[in-house]
C-alpha cells in the first residue's frame, strides 16, 4: 500500500463562536478535502455541568470527520495526543474499511469479522499509523477567556510533536491563532517539523470578544496547499534525514 | 485520561452474564477489578474457573492489546503477561456492542502494599525479576512501554512480580502507545518517546521512587535536578543510587547490563551491611565506625536506663 499524507486541523477552544459561517458548515467542507477536523474544548475547573457553548465542540467535530474531548485544562497534554492519534486511527480505518468493501462487499466492515481475523487486519492499520506522514494545523482560540489557559496549551504543543516525532512517520506542524489582527486567523508558526520553538513565539495574544471559529476553519484549510509546505519538505530534505537508533 | 470527561463508561453488575457473539461461552461477572485507559477490568466465573475480563467499547483498541498478549505468549518459556484464554464481542442489544478478552487472573499484592508489610530486603529482589522479564520481553523485540506500579502484582509463594496489563506494549523502534506522565521520560525532559530498552530501564526506576513516594512529585523547574536529588533523598536505595541514576540518564543500552551493575552493587551493599563481621572492605568508608558507635550508644542508654530502675 502506497504511503500517505494524512491531514488533521486541531481546534481548541473553550467557547461558541460567534461571528461568521457555521463552523460545522466549514468543517463538513474540511473533510470533503481530505483534511480530518479534531476538536477539543478546554473547560473550567468550577464548571461542573457540560456548558451549553461547547455543545458546537462535538458539532464541529462530527462534520469534520473528528474526533471532540471535553476537557479540565490539568488533562490537555494527555488528552491533545489521545485524540491526535484515534483520529489518526479513525482515519486509516475508514481507509481500511473501504477497501474491505471492495473485496469482500457491501455490508463488511471490521466489527463484523471475527476476533481472530481482525487482528491482522488492526496490525496494518497500526503500521500505516506508524509510518504514514502527517500534518497537523492546530488553530488555537485566543479570544480573552482563552488567557489563563494558553500556558497549558503551549506545554501541551511541545509534548504532541515529542510524542508525535517518536513515530517513524515524519511531521509537520504549523500553528495559528484565531482571531487575528485584520484576518481571520494569524500564524504562529510555519509548517516545520518541530514544535520546539514556540516556547519563545506562543502566545501572541488577541484579546477581545470574537470568536470567528467557522472562517477561522476555512482559512486553516487553504493553509495545507500552500507554498510554504513544499519548501519546507525541500528543506528538511538535507540534513540529516536518517536518524541514527542511539 | 482520568480528568477528561469520558463518554461512556461500561458499569456492570456483578451476576450479569456476558454472552460471547462468536464462541458462545458464557461468563459470570464476580466484581470489578481495575479500570484502565480502555476498558474495565472485571473477575468472571466461567465452569468453576475464575478468569479476568476486560471490556470497552473501542473495538480497535482492544484488537491491538490482544495482538500484543498472543506476541508475548510466543516468547518461550516465560510468563510475561497473563495468558490469553478468550477473544469475543458481547451483544448487549441489538446495535449496541462491546468487545471483550478474557485472560488468567492473577492474585497477588500490589508492588507497595508487599514491600511495605515484608520489608524492603525485597526491593532489589523484585528490581532483578522485573530486569529478567523486561530482558527478555526486549530480546523478543518489544519494549513495555505503560510501565508503572498500577500494572504489576505480586503473586505470593514465592514472591513473585508480574505485569497484568500489557496495553503499552510496544515494537522496539516505534512510538510508544501508551505511558503515564511520572513514568515518562519525555515528560522529564530526559529523552524521546521512542521504544527502546533504556525507555522501560528509566520508567522501573520510577516505579520504585513511586514506592518511597507514594504521592509522586512535581517536576519543578528543573526536572533532572528534581529526580537525581528525590532518588538520593532515599535512604533504602543508596546502596543501588549510581546504577539507578545511570538508568534515569539513559546510561544503559540493554536490561542485562543494568542487572549485572545492580547486582554489583546488590552484593557490595549486603557486604557493607552485615553486623558483627571482623574484616572490613577497604572501601566501606566511615559506615563501619558510624555502626559501631551506634551500638556503644544504644548500650550506654539501657545501661543507664537500668540503673534508674528500682
Amino acid at each position: 500500500m502506497k504511503k500517505g499524507t494524512l491531514k488533521q486541523i486541531l481546534l481548541i477552544t473553550d467557547g461558541c463562536s460567534n461571528k461568521g459561517e457555521d463552523p460545522a458548515v466549514t468543517a463538513a467542507l474540511c473533510q470533503q478535502q481530505g483534511i480530518t477536523v479534531n476538536v477539543i474544548g478546554i473547560v473550567d475547573d468550577d464548571q461542573t455541568e457540560e456548558p451549553e457553548g461547547l455543545r458546537e465542540v462535538e458539532d464541529i467535530a462530527l462534520s469534520g470527520g473528528g474526533i471532540s474531548q471535553l476537557v479540565y485544562k490539568q488533562a490537555l497534554s494527555q488528552t491533545v495526543q489521545t485524540v491526535t492519534k484515534q483520529s489518526m486511527t479513525q482515519t486509516l480505518q475508514g481507509f481500511v474499511n473501504k477497501e474491505l468493501k471492495q473485496i469482500l462487499g457491501e455490508d463488511q466492515s471490521l466489527e463484523e469479522i471475527e476476533p481472530e481475523k481482525r487482528g491482522e487486519i488492526m496490525e496494518v492499520v497500526e503500521d500505516m499509523g506508524e509510518t504514514c506522514d502527517l500534518e497537523v494545523l492546530v488553530l488555537t482560540d485566543t479570544s480573552a477567556s482563552m488567557h489563563d489557559k494558553l500556558p497549558t496549551v503551549k506545554e501541551a504543543l511541545i509534548d504532541l510533536s515529542i510524542s508525535l516525532n517518536a513515530r517513524i512517520g515524519r511531521n509537520r506542524f504549523c500553528i495559528f491563532n484565531f482571531p487575528g489582527k485584520r484576518k481571520a486567523i494569524e500564524k504562529v508558526l510555519d509548517w516545520s517539523p518541530k514544535l520546539d520553538s514556540i516556547s519563545t513565539i506562543f502566545p501572541k495574544l488577541t484579546s477581545g470578544g470574537i470568536t470567528p471559529t467557522g472562517p477561522a476553519i476555512r482559512e486553516a484549510m487553504y493553509q495545507f496547499g500552500k507554498k510554504g509546505l513544499l519548501k519546507n519538505l525541500r528543506d528538511e530534505d538535507e540534513p540529516g534525514v536518517e536518524e541514527a537508533g542511539y | 485520561m482520568n480528568q477528561a470527561w469520558k463518554k461512556q463508561d461500561i458499569n456492570i453488575k456483578p451476576g450479569t452474564i456476558i454472552h460471547g457473539k462468536w464462541h458462545q461461552n458464557r461468563y459470570v461477572i464476580k466484581r470489578k477489578l481495575g479500570q484502565g485507559a480502555i476498558g474495565t477490568v472485571y473477575l468472571c466465573e466461567r465452569n468453576g474457573q475464575y478468569s479476568a475480563l476486560k471490556i470497552s467499547e473501542y473495538a480497535t483498541s482492544m484488537t491491538v492489546e490482544v495482538n500484543v498478549l498472543k506476541s508475548l505468549e510466543k516468547v518461550q518459556g516465560s510468563s510475561l503477561g497473563p495468558s490469553l484464554l478468550d477473544v469475543d464481542d458481547w451483544e448487549i442489544s441489538p446495535g449496541s456492542k462491546c468487545s471483550f478478552y478474557v485472560m488468567e487472573y492473577l492474585q497477588g499484592e500490589p508492588l507497595s502494599r508487599f514491600i511495605s508489610r515484608h520489608g524492603h530486603e525485597w526491593t532489589p529482589i523484585f528490581m532483578l525479576q522485573l530486569l529478567d522479564d523486561l530482558e527478555q520481553l526486549h530480546q523478543a523485540g518489544w519494549v513495555f512501554g505503560d510501565f508503572k506500579s498500577e500494572n504489576l502484582i505480586v503473586l505470593l509463594n514465592p514472591p513473585k512480580v508480574r505485569w497484568i496489563d500489557v496495553g503499552g506494549t510496544t515494537q522496539t523502534g516505534r512510538a510508544i502507545k501508551e505511558y503515564t506522565e511520572f513514568y515518562d521520560r519525555g515528560y522529564w525532559g530526559l529523552g524521546t518517546r521512542k521504544a527502546e530498552p533504556s525507555y522501560d530501564l528509566f520508567a522501573l526506576v520510577m516505579v520504585f521512587l513511586n514506592i518511597y513516594y507514594p504521592k509522586q512529585f512535581e517536576k519543578g523547574a528543573n526536572p533532572k535536578a528534581t529526580l537525581l536529588k528525590k532518588l538520593n533523598d532515599v535512604r533504602q536505595l543508596r546502596g543501588y543510587r549510581e546504577c539507578l541514576t545511570k538508568a534515569l540518564l539513559g546510561g544503559y543500552r540493554s536490561s542485562a547490563e543494568m542487572r549485572h551493575d545492580l547486582m554489583n552493587a546488590i552484593n557490595a551493599a549486603g557486604h557493607r551491611d552485615r553486623p558483627g563481621r571482623r574484616r572490613r572492605p577497604p572501601n566501606a568508608g566511615t559506615s563501619p565506625l558510624a555502626e559501631g558507635g551506634g551500638i556503644i550508644l544504644a548500650a550506654l542508654f539501657y545501661y543507664l536506663s537500668s540503673l534508674m530502675l528500682p
